[in-house]
């Protein structure tokens, strides 16, 4: 790193992390240094452990539902921390039809050998490293739920949290 | 023929791909496959006439719905109309429209989808295939005719077009099912074969023959067909000349077998033919615009085509199949030759035509040839189908003479409104400039030539289309030993149609008095049309306006008051109390209820928008420890999860309310009955829950069946197995509701600002797509 006593702050320190916390700050009176410190940990485990639950769910609570909805809290606790959200460009309707896409693939996929329509069959599979690794194709119906849970939740905090901010900011008044 | 079929309309659907290229060649490929739908079925022409080719795929056995076709004679006949003139309009497409421009390219895909399915409705052996197709053709016309949406009437007309086939096509496939169920079949060639009978059927003609005459545009459903001329030329003539409004002409063909003995088939046939065939006739005499004009003689045509199969005579079937295909080649003719007029002039303007025969005279002679098998003049195939026509009507009974006469007077119309056309197309105005007018290029010159010649054609190959006829007629009673012929003999035809033409040239001569008078009408169907229209919006506004009152409080009390009338009475009349209720079984579910308990009844209290959003947030939580309690922890981590969101969501709300629900206390006269209702309906929400626990009669096998075949699932977690598993088809439908309320919630939040904008700031103008539509899709 080069020496930083000659540049302004900005240049060399400005987070790079954008995709855990937007760099956008909102006026320093609504800035909780607290929570985006703590949001920029929680952010990534949070996901990860969404991650987890879509996984688990065949074999403890979990499944797509619970993990897209864990999903969306973080990027919720992600929106209150950092505000409006520039570095992450997820479109929520994408997402959704996406999830949808892949739910009904899932759905229609058995037809093409022969199988009625969502049937399901085991997936083994020998990963180097991991060793040997087993799950239901039904996890792919798991994902697009995941998918399009996350997206409805990111819909909500586009509409009733980053739109309403904006009908205030156009009204005139302050964000409380 | 499915794989015909189906080749149609995939090939539709890649078509836009070359008319990004280019829209001529998307023509030319378009016309291709019609053309070779035309071949196929003249290959099979022999055994078709000699009895009917059948295919059948069966789609899904386990519900009995299988994908029937059938080629025979008449569906014969109408493949020559369905692709044969199909083929050439198409062809005429690439000199009529102007390259890459945008009704091009959606007019090539649409007619092209519009002919696989009009080939499909009329090779259909099944009655819900044929329902199918028919519905098919309605929404191609309607995007045909609506095209980019950007004029009113276009809109206007499309919407008309929709509105009055699919409300006779719903009717029809009523018809359909009534039928189907009386005779034990769909498929139509063994209704055909052993027709049902009773009241059932009675019900089920009668709603078949409402389908007919909207897609046919008999009276009094006829205005679409007019109000449609603002279609492409090409358009109206493909689909509102020769093929599309013959599907009803061609359903009461094909049923005439099995029904025309039942005066319920063929009394409402004959008379709304006959009212059709002159009502059409006269209004195409006031006509100044020559597509209007065109469009009544459809109408009037097609009423005349209603009243020969529909009598269920074997010439007068005969006469309809070789009017059929007369009227299917002069209109398509005539059409094409409106439109090469309006590309050569501009204008199509009776009024404003003048000259136009002299400039372009090889025009003129094609639409004299087409014109004159329309009036029924030797020796083109319009005059043997009128002969055959007459014929068939000019024996017998008082009915039959009464029908004659229509026909005649119907026929007089016709010669009138030929001449009208003619002289409107291509005569010289007196006191009238001759309207400048550019030369023709092949491209539309030769597409019109091939249908023009087809009426002279026909007419001297009469034998052929009476091998057709007589093969499609042979089921119905009547004189076998006629015979579709250019000459009979001197007789009573021969003389009615010599009635027709001088009367018809007649009331041409004397058309500028007689014009006015056809434009007057005591009865507008139009205006009936409209008016139906306004009054059924007239009353959903009402019904609205008065259920949706817009207040939440009275959608509340309207939801508590019927769960407490209707299953809270039952449940406590008809309801078994548990024999044995705990309290508790579990001494932590004490405290957790007590607290969800206080919160219910502080949420009651409080006043603050933001203490009663916690208290609620306070009693899902104390609801979700409940569930752990009871060891179900799937359950437990989605309420939490659940309860957290809707209380983010809901202080995202807040920052946008006043802090209070309301600015003063209200009256104890609001709180009291409210308090009531409230407490009766959770009193009744309990008892509910407690007998309903009760209502258990045998051993909950299910749970245990399902736990069983969890392992089979490949699970462990018996919710995880219902819900991807079990229940897959379920959790698939849950999420497509997630998704509408997820649309629906952006899109009231995001485009409502919007409403809100253009309240305070001018309308903006409507270029471009509007900003509420990007910031709803993200």
């Amino acid at each position: 790193m080069t020496a930083p006593e000659d540049k302004p702050f900005e240049e060399w320190d400005r987070p790079r992390q954008g995709w855990m916390l937007s760099g956008d700050c909102r006026g320093h009176r609504q800035r909780t240094l607290l929570l985006e410190m703590t949001t920029r940990a929680l952010f990534p485990t949070v996901l990860v452990f969404s991650l987890y639950l879509l996984l688990v769910g065949h074999y403890g609570p979990g499944g797509g539902f619970a993990a897209g909805l864990v999903a969306g809290l973080a990027f919720v606790l992600r929106y209150i921390a950092g505000g409006s959200d520039a570095a992450v460009r997820l479109r929520p309707p994408v997402l959704i039809g996406l999830g949808l896409t892949v739910a009904l693939l899932t759905a229609l996929a058995p037809t093409v050998v022969g199988a009625p329509v969502l049937a399901t069959t085991k997936l083994a599979l020998d990963v180097p490293l991991i060793g040997h690794v087993e799950t239901q194709t039904s996890v792919f119906l798991d994902v697009g739920v995941y998918l399009l849970i996350v997206g409805v939740v990111l819909d909500l905090l586009r509409s009733l949290g980053a739109g309403i901010e904006r009908d205030m900011r156009e009204a005139g008044e302050t964000p409380s | 023929m499915l794989a015909l079929i189906a080749a149609h309309l995939v090939v539709a659907g890649l078509l836009p791909l070359v008319s990004a290229r280019s829209t001529r060649a998307a023509f030319g490929v378009a016309a291709v496959l019609p053309a070779a739908a035309l071949l196929w079925a003249l290959a099979g022409a022999g055994p078709a006439l000699a009895g009917g080719i059948d295919e059948t795929t069966a789609w899904s056995p386990a519900l009995g719905l299988e994908l029937s076709f059938r080629l025979d004679a008449l569906a014969l006949a109408m493949i020559v109309l369905v692709s044969g003139i199909g083929a050439v309009i198409l062809a005429y497409c690439i000199g009529y429209f102007r390259p890459a421009a945008p009704e091009a390219t959606r007019s090539a895909a649409w007619l092209l989808a519009f002919a696989g399915a009009m080939l499909g409705l009329v090779l259909a052996d099944d009655l819900l295939t044929l329902y199918v197709f028919w519905e098919i053709t309605s929404i191609a016309s309607f995007l045909l005719v609506g095209q980019g949406g950007e004029r009113k009437e276009e809109r206007r007309a499309a919407v008309q077009a929709l509105f009055v086939t699919v409300f006779g096509g719903l009717a029809m496939l009523l018809g359909f099912v009534l039928l189907g169920e009386a005779a034990g079949t769909y498929r139509i060639s063994e209704i055909l074969a052993d027709p049902p009978r009773g009241g059932a059927v009675t019900a089920a003609l009668l709603l078949i023959l409402l389908g007919a005459f909207t897609k046919s545009a008999q009276l009094p459903f006829h205005p679409w067909l007019p109000a449609a001329m603002v279609a492409p030329t090409p358009v109206s003539a493909y689909l509102h000349a020769a093929s599309m409004v013959k599907a009803g002409v061609y359903l009461v063909a094909r049923l005439s077998p099995a029904f025309a003995d039942l005066a319920v088939w063929t009394v409402p046939v004959l008379v709304a033919g006959v009212a059709t065939m002159l009502v059409g006739g006269w209004r195409a005499l006031s006509a100044t615009d020559l597509k209007r004009l065109l469009a009544f003689g459809t109408v009037s045509q097609l009423g005349f085509l209603m009243v020969l199969f529909g009598a269920g005579g074997r010439v007068a079937a005969m006469a309809g199949i070789a009017m059929l295909l007369a009227h299917g080649m002069f209109k398509a003719t005539l059409f094409l030759i409106v439109g090469a007029v309006d590309h050569a002039t501009g204008t199509r303007d009776v009024r404003e035509l003048s000259g136009v025969g002299r400039a372009l005279p090889g025009l003129a002679v094609a639409a004299a040839l087409a014109a004159a098998s329309m009036a029924g003049l030797p020796p083109l195939i319009g005059f043997v189908g009128k002969e055959a026509a007459f014929e068939a009507f000019l024996h017998g009974s008082v009915e039959n003479w009464a029908v004659a006469a229509g026909l005649l007077l119907g026929s007089v119309l016709t010669v009138a409104y030929s001449a009208r056309f003619l002289w409107g197309a291509f005569a010289r105005k007196p006191g009238r400039d001759a309207t400048s007018a550019h030369g023709l290029g092949p491209a539309l010159t030769v597409p019109i030539w091939l249908c023009a010649v087809a009426g002279p054609v026909l007419g001297i190959a009469t034998p052929i289309v009476d091998a057709e006829a007589s093969s499609y007629a042979a089921a119905l009673p009547g004189d076998p030993g006629y015979h579709l012929a250019l000459w009979h003999g001197f007789g009573l035809p021969l003389l009615f149609s010599a009635v027709a033409v001088a009367g018809g040239l007649a009331l041409h001569a004397a058309r500028d008095r007689l014009a006015p008078a056809a434009g007057l009408s005591p009865l507008d169907a139009q205006r009936a049309y409209e008016k139906t229209l306004s009054g059924i919006a007239r009353l959903a506004v009402g019904v609205t306006g008065r259920l949706q009152v817009g207040s939440l409080p009275s959608y509340l009390s309207t939801i508590m008051v019927m769960f407490v009338l209707l299953p809270g009475v039952a449940a406590v009349l008809a309801g078994a109390w548990p024999t044995s209720a705990p309290l508790y079984h579990d001494l932590i579910q004490v405290p957790l209820a007590i607290v969800v308990v206080i919160s219910a009844l502080a949420v009651t209290r409080t006043r603050r928008r933001f203490t009663a959003v916690l208290l609620v947030g306070v009693i899902g939580y104390g609801v979700g420890g409940l569930f752990i309690v009871d060891g179900a922890p799937d359950l437990a981590l989605a309420q939490f999860l659940v309860e957290t969101l809707s209380l983010v969501a809901f202080v995202f709300v807040l920052r946008r309310l006043p802090p209070h629900f309301t600015e003063t206390r209200p009256s104890r006269r609001v709180r009291v009955p409210k308090a009531m209702l409230g407490a009766v309906a959770g009193f009744a929400v309990a008892v509910f829950a407690l007998v309903l626990s009760a209502a258990r009669s045998e051993p909950a096998t299910t749970s245990a069946e399902l736990a069983r075949l969890t392992p089979e699932a490949g699970a462990t977690n018996v919710i995880s197995a219902i819900l991807v598993d079990f229940r897959a088809l379920d959790t698939v439908g849950e999420i497509g509701v997630l998704f509408v309320a997820a649309a629906g919630v952006a899109s009231l939040v995001l485009a409502t600002r919007y409403d809100r904008q253009r309240r305070a700031v001018p309308a903006e103008d409507g270029e471009g797509p509007p900003r509420q539509e990007e910031d709803v899709l993200g």
